[in-house]
């Protein structure tokens, strides 16, 4: 490249790895530079392709249960042999050691529920990503609601309704079929001032798709979750968080 | 993922490395490149984990450990020994000029194939470190730790892996056009 800011810089950059300072300098220094600005913006979808292509094997049901029956039963007999170590010096610092690994404990739960979040939604932001990219982002394409609804019979184990849209500024462009965490669900796509809005619908059950209600920004999207009827929906775009939210509550009222 | 300074004791040990399995049994499956040899590399890993759990040092991380339990296993079976894992840190571009563009096509779903494809091809060193770093979105400290090298080499072979990735794909992108 023309000048002298190596990928490698831009690559640390990107994973997050560059002190503040430098990546605070190398964020001002793209704005200006189309050059590094083409290359980070290369790199980042690499980045989601391999992320997206490297999640693809997954255990047999079985095997899962024999790991998770090995690291039991394993436990249970090394508890056995434990007991009589027992050093009782321990017993004194039993309550400050109790307090010590709750309060590890939540933390350790707190940070690993914020990635879990994280990637729920950075994998929502690439399904909408990558369906605006495709060249059939819609199977059903259609404004009506009438023909959209009825397209998921038979596809989906579940249904939904879908709200009138006539005297808003939201068209329907149309939906298709999608998958989270192995979870099937419908994907709706909504058009505002030429922006499109991905409204996500699955089933509420199982931890992957299971997120406190609310509005959250992912990767400069924003983006607003809640459940209704047992279903979980997501609506996720580049617009306001003012128009998802009168487009979550045009839904809201239609469910 | 630290594990906080307390006594470890084995249901410790449950609680912490249950919830990696999904992620170690993908990992195993990319490095074995068979299902078979994925469970018994990932059953491989419980077992000495379990083992060796007294010893592990509290306040290190739990989850570089057990990739490392992983990956050295890897390396020392049969399939790991066959697969030459020899490579020069100084010298090992063997991917020619950059590619021109080949991302923008790649955020379509159904070349996601093509990406996995490429991922396969690659030296293995260069796929577990894309892997760690891409889907399992561990730092450069964690990835180091797995793979016991310093943080700077992690840095460049990175930097290399992505290289080569980007010349696997810009070569399969050649002369055909992908929908997009």
């Amino acid at each position: 490249m023309a000048c002298d800011i190596g990928r490698e810089k831009i690559d640390a950059y990107l994973d997050g790895e560059l002190p503040s300072a430098e990546a605070s300098s190398l964020s001002a220094h793209m704005r200006t530079c189309p050059e590094c600005a083409a290359d980070a913006l290369a790199h980042v979808q690499t980045k989601r392709a391999v992320a997206a292509a490297g999640k693809r094997y997954e255990a047999s049901a079985q095997f899962r249960d024999k790991i998770a029956k090995l690291a039991a039963a394993r436990s249970s007999d090394t508890k056995a042999v434990a007991r009589p170590r027992f050093n009782w010096q321990w017993i004194l610092l039993a309550p400050a050691l109790l307090i010590l690994a709750v309060a590890l404990g939540v933390n350790f739960y707190s940070g690993r529920e914020t990635a879990r979040r994280q990637r729920v939604y950075s994998e929502l932001a690439d399904l909408h990503v990558s369906t605006l990219a495709s060249a059939t982002p819609v199977d059903v394409v259609s404004t009506d609601r009438h023909t959209v609804k009825p397209w998921f019979q038979g596809k989906l184990p579940f249904t939904f309704n879908l709200p009138e849209l006539q005297g808003t500024d939201f068209t329907l462009l149309g939906g298709r079929v999608t998958y989270l965490a192995q979870t099937p669900g419908a994907q709706l796509i909504y058009q505002i001032r030429k922006h499109e809005i991905s409204v996500f619908i699955f089933q509420d059950r199982g931890p992957e798709t299971s997120l406190p209600t609310g509005s959250t920004n992912a990767a400069s999207f924003n983006l607003q979750t809640w459940t209704q009827n047992g279903l979980r929906y997501f609506a996720i775009g580049d617009v306001g968080l003012s128009d998802i939210e009168a487009l979550s509550k045009l839904l809201q009222g239609a469910g | 993922m630290e594990v906080p300074d307390q006594r470890l004791s084995p249901a410790t040990f449950e609680a912490l490395a249950i919830p990696l399995f999904d992620q170690l049994y993908n990992f195993a499956h990319w490095l074995t490149q068979d299902t078979a040899e994925a469970e018994d590399l990932v059953q491989e890993t419980y077992v000495k984990a379990l083992r060796g759990f007294s010893s592990f040092q509290a306040g290190t991380n739990f989850r570089a450990w057990m990739y490392r339990i992983l990956r050295n296993s890897f390396l020392s079976s049969r399939t790991g020994l066959k697969t030459t894992v020899e490579f020069d840190e100084q010298d090992h571009d063997t991917v020619g000029a950059a590619p021109s563009n080949p991302e923008s096509v790649l955020l379509d779903r159904a070349n996601r194939e093509l990406v996995q494809q490429a991922l396969t091809e690659l030296p293995v060193h260069f796929r577990e470190i894309l892997l760690l770093c891409e889907v399992e979105e561990m730092s450069y400290q964690e990835i180091a730790e797995t793979l016991s090298v310093p943080a700077g080499t992690v840095m460049s072979r990175l930097s290399r892996a992505r290289k080569a990735l980007r010349g696997l794909l810009a070569s399969r992108l050649q002369g055909k056009t992908y929908g997009v």
